[in-house]
């Protein structure tokens, strides 16, 4: 195992290994982001209630479940390069952030839009969505304590810690503010017990869902080279590599 | 000589914050006089009816409680960054985690605890009824030792920085709203008749979990500031 650990702090090794990934991932996250979108948009059956209205869904939950867990991503990634001093590790957790907010925004931009026509408004203070603006401000948070540093090693490390501290009061944020006020309907999709879900709609979901995981690594690791790129462009690697690009 | 322990190193460095604090009472007032002049803009706002303020007057109390922790929790390390004494502490053989509880102690001591014991002349000035002033004073005195615990974790990560101000509500404000929802919550409680134990409780929990977890990144955000 340690020969691995040791090549993920190698950033030439991470730049091809992740080049090598995109390649593959980033058309199959297309074509997954394409079937999925033209599924659940025209063949699934209008919602009883909410007819077309509804079918803002492919987008608004598996964002929303995207930028949650992109969270755990960060913070996990933060551990990482705080504990075994892993500057890759430190690199993904800097890419992770701008990513995440952009998910969460996401959510809550479809969110705001779903709610007009279902709730008669664009906004209301339920648990859900203030949970989801909190983690908006963890993120944007994350980003802004890193900018604020001039010393980047210094940054990354104090970026972990936060992320580490969000992550433990993510849970406690969530249950206050589920306890506080609640209008959203329940998970509808649920790894124990019965699904509230035709599986007519669910099976697009879950494609969709599964597209923007793809969607999410692929924006990470893109936005983690380009970050390698920036750190390392004194190395000769990435001068190698310029070179390269000047000639072709 | 030999070294002081744990603990009359943790007891002496409170004893020297505390006397810090008192040899510059402005420190200390400043913070009641910002709580008391905002709660007085809430009137202006919101109008002088009696009824509206009763109603509005726990929520009014708990956010400038919450400004007026946050705007001091910026200048927790400040000083001590400043004249190198941080440093010292960090090489010093007492553990990092003891030192900055006793700053954090220090630091309630001088804002949240005073501002708990001066709440009720601000609740009647709001019109919050009379059952709700036990509740809210309680409250307060759990829930800015709290916020003083929340807000030291973002003093230790921006001490080091020139322009950490504004950058530290942006980092911890959202850490804040679990503290606000139940500091609420037990003041209504109690205002409109229901026990307000169990919103105690659950932050005297939090509380607990605070001071377990929260001088550990405290230590940590100090380490990376001084090394930085």
């Amino acid at each position: 195992m340690w020969p691995i650990f040791h090549k993920f702090g190698s950033p030439p090794w991470l730049y091809s290994i992740s080049g090598a990934i995109l390649r593959w991932l980033l058309p199959i996250t297309l074509i997954a982001l394409i079937t999925g979108a033209i599924w659940g948009l025209l063949f699934t059956p209008a919602e009883n209630v909410q007819g077309n209205s509804y079918r803002i869904i492919y987008i608004h939950v598996p964002a929303a479940v995207v930028a949650l867990a992109g969270y755990y991503v960060m913070a996990l990634a933060g551990a990482v390069s705080l504990i075994w001093r892993m500057k890759m590790a430190d690199v993904a957790m800097k890419a992770a952030a701008p990513v995440g907010a952009a998910f969460t925004f996401i959510a809550l931009f479809t969110g705001a839009v779903w709610g007009k026509p279902t709730w008669g408004t664009w906004w209301v203070w339920d648990a859900r969505i203030t949970s989801m603006l909190v983690l908006l401000f963890l993120y944007l948070g994350v980003v802004a304590l890193y900018e604020a540093f001039d010393n980047k090693e210094a940054a990354g490390k104090a970026c972990a810690v936060l992320s580490l501290v969000g992550m433990v009061n993510i849970p406690i944020i969530y249950k206050s503010v589920d306890w506080w006020y609640s209008l959203h309907q329940g998970a509808s999709i649920k790894f124990t017990g019965e699904t509230s879900i035709h599986s007519s709609m669910l099976y697009p979901l879950l494609l969709m869902i599964a597209a923007f995981y793809a969607l999410f690594t692929c924006c990470l690791l893109l936005n983690m080279r380009a970050e390698l790129l920036q750190r390392e462009q004194r190395t000769q690697w990435v001068r190698k590599l310029i070179d390269k690009e000047v000639v072709n | 000589m030999t070294a002081p322990g744990a603990g009359q190193f943790c007891m002496r460095l409170l004893r020297r914050q505390l006397l810090l604090a008192v040899r510059r009472p402005l420190e200390i007032g400043n913070p009641l006089l910002f709580f008391a002049m905002v709660v007085s803009l809430f009137p202006l706002g919101l109008g002088p009816s009696p009824q509206t303020l009763a109603d509005f007057a726990p929520g009014v109390l708990w956010i400038t409680a919450l400004l007026s922790n946050l705007l001091t929790s910026d200048a927790v390390f400040r000083s001590d960054f400043d004249d190198g004494s941080l440093e010292q502490l960090l090489l010093a053989p007492q553990p990092l985690y003891l030192s900055v509880l006793a700053y954090i102690g220090a630091h309630w001591i001088t804002t949240g605890l005073l501002l708990a014991i001066v709440s009720p002349v601000f609740a009647l000035m709001l019109n919050l009824p009379g059952q709700g002033i036990a509740a809210l004073m309680a409250s307060l005195l759990i829930g800015t030792a709290l916020l003083s615990l929340i807000g030291g974790i973002g003093a230790a990560l921006t001490v080091g920085l020139k322009r950490g101000g504004m950058l530290i509500s942006l980092l911890i404000l959202p850490l804040y709203m679990p503290v606000l929802i139940f500091g609420t919550a037990a003041v209504q409680a109690a205002v409109t008749g229901f026990p307000a134990g169990p919103y105690l409780a659950i932050l005297g929990a939090m509380l607990c979990l605070a001071i377990a977890l929260a001088p550990v990144a405290m230590a940590a955000g100090l380490r990376i500031s001084i090394d930085a």
